[in-house]
């Protein structure tokens, strides 16, 4: 345990997950307590009973991260740092005896020779029994039917350990005796000198699990990684040199030939379909049982016992490993590839906290940001370029008279018309202001922005909509048509027609809340109370004024949430959006993390639209407990 | 002559399916300045279409109202109304509700501010400028309604069973109040009720509707408004006269109640 809290970061981690774990088990006695306690009334679904509880808060927030820090391994990492390193190792041993554990009945049920006797058998059977359903002449029965029990003998014969050549057994047990001997050298624990010079080499190389850019150092850091190591490389050779081993001896090789050539006259010798697709499919279970990988079980037994030993040592050698692994790193386990050993499980999709925050640190550093742009920052922009970017040019066209022309001595005059373009086009000299900038503000604008034309296009709308039956009538359609429609759907097309950048993305976040601001206000206008209007017609006020002072107050309330429902679908649309096209926003961002697997980015990216989501969401809560006190009153 | 003349009047909806369903039918009246009427009678009897017609939300089939030697044609100042729920506007401020009026007129603000004063102390909410509507009681809430009418000067008040939501204690507070604004005011009053007892308190003349076409069954003149003047009003109530009228006005109306149910059944 002396390995536990070796650096800053596991220092910090480690003890956040102890206080955490202190927090929710205090939380959750005192609540227990407390409900002691307190007068409790017999009435079940009582709301009161809800009211209160901030120590559940806290027990839920603290459980919460727990489970992030448990399920990512981020408190493995603080506690056992080492430990992955080590997985790496016994990751490498497993993976070099796959390919030979999975001949024998270790994983599965059958030894890999059984189950491919059974399956040719069954096979030659199938072929049997349509010859008989076939019409055919006595005659090509005649020449078919001894090709089947040939092929039937040749492969008993692999099971019989009187036919193998005795290179094929001897080449077995060579197998056997070397997986031995590894099992021993692990079972030892013996380490050369310089496979213990190699561990500090590796520790100062890559010191270790997460510490830099590779996921897992790979070569061994401790002295039971590299006991574990040092037998994966030959283990792989020697897997190697099994899966090469055929038992073909010159007998069977001369009846594979024999029965192929039989075959192959066979199909020359008919005009019957049906007989050259017999004979195709006897080349097939040929082909098959060509490869020779049966062999008698007798002959097999000393390779079966060899893995079982070698299995049981590398348990052996694990000791705690195996324990820490279960407990530790739930959810995944660590595998080795060619190149590295990389985290599976939750431990790679779900990332680790720690890591988060250094990634977020990044991100947030205005200098770096993300693909060259900011996440939030601001930059300075002149008065001119504003101007230049609001004004339409063509006011300077409307300007009476003509544009200066160049004189002989290619000088340009100015007259009033070409400094009007001047200004529309942003060309003075202006003091600069800061203005905020980047993915979030990008984002953020893009939403307001569609929200912005949405209220002030389909309020006005929605209450013609509200008092009018011709507009109503006439309108509806249009809307109802389009509204129903998921907003992405119409992405491909509205970004065709109005580009990849801000433009068509405003277009249909407009699309989105234009028709949730038409039918709340319509809602509204309809909803106004006929005696309302009466008094106010009593009181002398015009069509006009009355649209003003009591309609348009009195559908308030449902703009008002009509706005907080927009903000919300254009928040959802608005990251599809830039997930479909563009290079800023905080879409944008989470597509290139997607496309990298930057697992860290995408919940940064996931994080920080919920929290912006629950801002939005404040702020119109705030704005609607001030401006409409009345809601529901009335 | 600032009188309220009905001149035969009849009216006539013609329902979606193309029934024609007949509520007013030859009604005919005259409202000096001045006077207070209340109108009685049975559900479906046309009160409230008689109201409606008076104040211009409707058009009638047939014959015309004048006032003021004028057509009525259309909603006006010179018609104020005084709605059963109030029909403040909950967005607005007690004074802001009492000031609509002349807002829209876009009168002399500080000059409205004197009047609001002025109007809120009369209907007894001093002090109450800032409040919110939904914040008052229905006493309360009719209180701004019958300000927020009065303040606009008109030469007729029509009211449209401003009391009926009220509990029966600020009810009665209610009708002396209406009897004062009658009194201190001298304008023309028109209230439309369900009670028997509040049409007789608040009606020098009291129109009595018969249904199915409604029309003028019977006309009362009556004293007890001026009484109520100088009395109290359960004094009032409890004078040997008023029991009489109201008793027969009961009989009237459940027997017209009576034939209406007898009809359909």
């Amino acid at each position: 345990m002396s390995e536990v809290f070796a650096s800053p970061r596991g220092l910090i981690v480690g003890g956040l997950f102890i206080v955490l774990l202190i927090a929710l088990i205090w939380a959750i006695v005192y609540g227990r307590k407390l409900a002691r306690t307190e007068v409790t009334d017999l009435v079940f679904g009582n709301p009161q009973k809800a009211l209160g509880g901030w120590h559940w808060v806290i027990s839920g927030v603290s459980a919460i991260l727990i489970f992030w820090l448990y399920f990512s391994w981020d408190a493995a990492r603080a506690f056992f740092p080492n430990v992955a390193n080590e997985l790496c190792q016994v990751a490498k041993v497993e993976s070099a005896v796959v390919p030979m554990r999975s001949a024998f009945p270790f994983e599965s049920r059958l030894l890999r020779g059984t189950s491919l006797l059974s399956r040719d058998s069954t096979q030659i059977a199938q072929i049997r029994g349509r010859i008989s359903n076939l019409d055919l002449e006595a005659e090509q029965v005649g020449s078919i039917e001894p090709l089947l029990d040939r092929l039937g003998a040749l492969q008993v014969s692999l099971a019989s350990p009187d036919s193998m050549a005795p290179e094929t057994a001897a080449a077995l047990d060579g197998i056997a005796a070397r997986i031995n001997e590894l099992a021993d050298q692990l079972d030892s624990g013996e380490l050369s000198a310089e496979q213990v010079a190699a561990i500090a080499t590796a520790r100062e190389v890559d010191p270790g699990w997460g510490n830099t850019n590779k996921e897992i150092p790979i070569d061994p850091i401790t002295e039971r990684g590299a006991r574990y190591a040092a037998v994966a490389a030959p283990l792989l050779e020697v897997s190697k040199e099994y899966t090469s081993i055929r038992n073909n001896s010159p007998a069977f090789l001369d009846e594979v030939a024999a029965i192929d050539a039989d075959i192959k006259a066979l199909i020359a010798s008919t005009d019957s379909e049906s007989v050259a697709q017999i004979g195709k499919d006897l080349t097939k279970v040929l082909k098959r049982i060509d490869d020779a990988v049966i062999f008698p079980p007798s002959a097999l037994q000393p390779v079966e016992y060899a893995l079982a030993n070698l299995h049981e040592v590398h348990r052996d050698q694990q000791g705690s490993l195996r324990l820490i692994d279960a407990i530790a790193l739930p959810g995944g386990r660590i595998v080795a590839g060619k190149t590295a050993c990389t985290e599976q499980g939750s431990g790679r999709w779900l990332p680790k906290p720690s890591d988060t925050i250094r990634k977020f640190v990044g991100l947030a550093d205005p200098t770096r940001g993300y693909k060259g742009h900011a996440l939030l920052w601001y930059k300075q922009k002149t008065l001119a370029e504003m101007a230049g970017f609001f004004i339409p040019d063509w006011i300077a066209d409307l300007v009476p008279g003509e544009y200066p022309r160049h004189n002989e001595a290619g000088e340009i005059g100015q007259n009033l018309k070409s400094k009007i373009l001047n200004i529309a086009t942003g060309n003075f000299a202006s003091p600069s202001v800061p203005i905020p900038t980047g993915h979030i503000w990008d984002s953020m604008m893009r939403v307001l922005t569609g929200l912005f034309f949405g209220i002030v296009l389909g309020v006005p709308l929605g209450l013609f909509m509200g008092l009018s039956r011709f507009a109503k009538g006439f309108f509806d359609p249009l809307i109802e048509l389009y509204r129903p429609v998921p907003p992405l759907a119409w992405a491909p097309l509205i970004l065709t027609i109005f580009g990849i950048q801000d433009d068509g993305k405003i277009f249909l976040l407009f699309m989105v809340a234009f028709a949730i601001m038409v039918i709340s206000a319509r809602t509204g206008a309809t909803g106004t109370q006929l005696s309302k209007i009466h008094a106010s017609h009593s009181l002398g006020a015009s069509r006009w004024q009355i649209l003003r002072n009591v309609i348009l107050p009195n559908s308030l309330p449902e703009i008002l949430t009509g706005i907080r429902i927009s903000i919300g679908v254009c928040w959802g649309t608005l990251v599809a959006a830039e997930m479909l096209a563009g290079t800023t926003g905080i879409g944008f961002v989470e597509n290139v993390a997607r496309k990298q697997n930057d697992y860290e980015i995408i919940w940064i990216t996931i994080i920080l639209l919920g929290l912006l989501g629950l801002l939005f969401d404040l702020v119109m809560r705030w704005v609607i407990s001030r401006t409409i006190p009345w809601r529901g009153k009335g | 002559m600032s009188d309220l003349i009905a001149d035969q009047v009849d009216m006539t909806f013609t329902m979606p399916s193309g029934e024609q369903v007949h509520a007013l039918k030859d009604v005919s009246f005259t409202l000096k300045q001045g006077e207070l009427l209340s109108v009685l009678g049975p559900s479906g009897c046309g009160k409230t279409t008689l109201l409606n017609l008076i104040a211009g939300f409707l058009r009638p089939t047939g014959g015309q109202f004048t006032l003021n030697d004028m057509e009525i044609n259309g909603p006006g100042v010179e018609r104020g109304m005084v709605f059963q729920q109030g029909a403040l506007f909950e967005w607005l401020t007690v004074a802001e509700n009492v000031d609509f009026g002349l807002r829209m007129k876009k009168a002399n603000k500080a000059e409205s501010a004197r009047k609001v004063e002025e109007w809120l102390e009369i209907v007894g909410l001093q002090g109450f400028g800032n409040t919110p509507t939904y914040q008052l009681s229905g006493g309360m809430q009719q209180r701004v309604a019958l300000a927020r009418c009065l303040i606009n000067d008109p030469d007729l008040i029509l009211m449209d069973e401003p009391l009926g939501a009220l509990d029966a204690l600020t009810r009665e507070k209610m009708q002396s109040l209406v009897l004062k604004i009658w009194k201190e005011t001298g304008k023309t009053i028109m209230i439309i009720t369900h009670s028997v007892e509040e049409a007789l308190l608040l009606g020098e003349r009291l129109f009595v509707m018969a249904p199915r076409p409604g029309r003028l069954h019977k006309e009362y003149h009556l004293p007890f408004a001026e009484w109520g003047l100088n009395q109290d009003l359960r004094d009032v109530k409890k004078h040997d006269d008023f029991g009489t009228v109201r008793e027969e006005i009961l009989t009237m109306i459940w027997d017209m109640e009576e034939e209406i149910m007898g009809k359909t059944a």
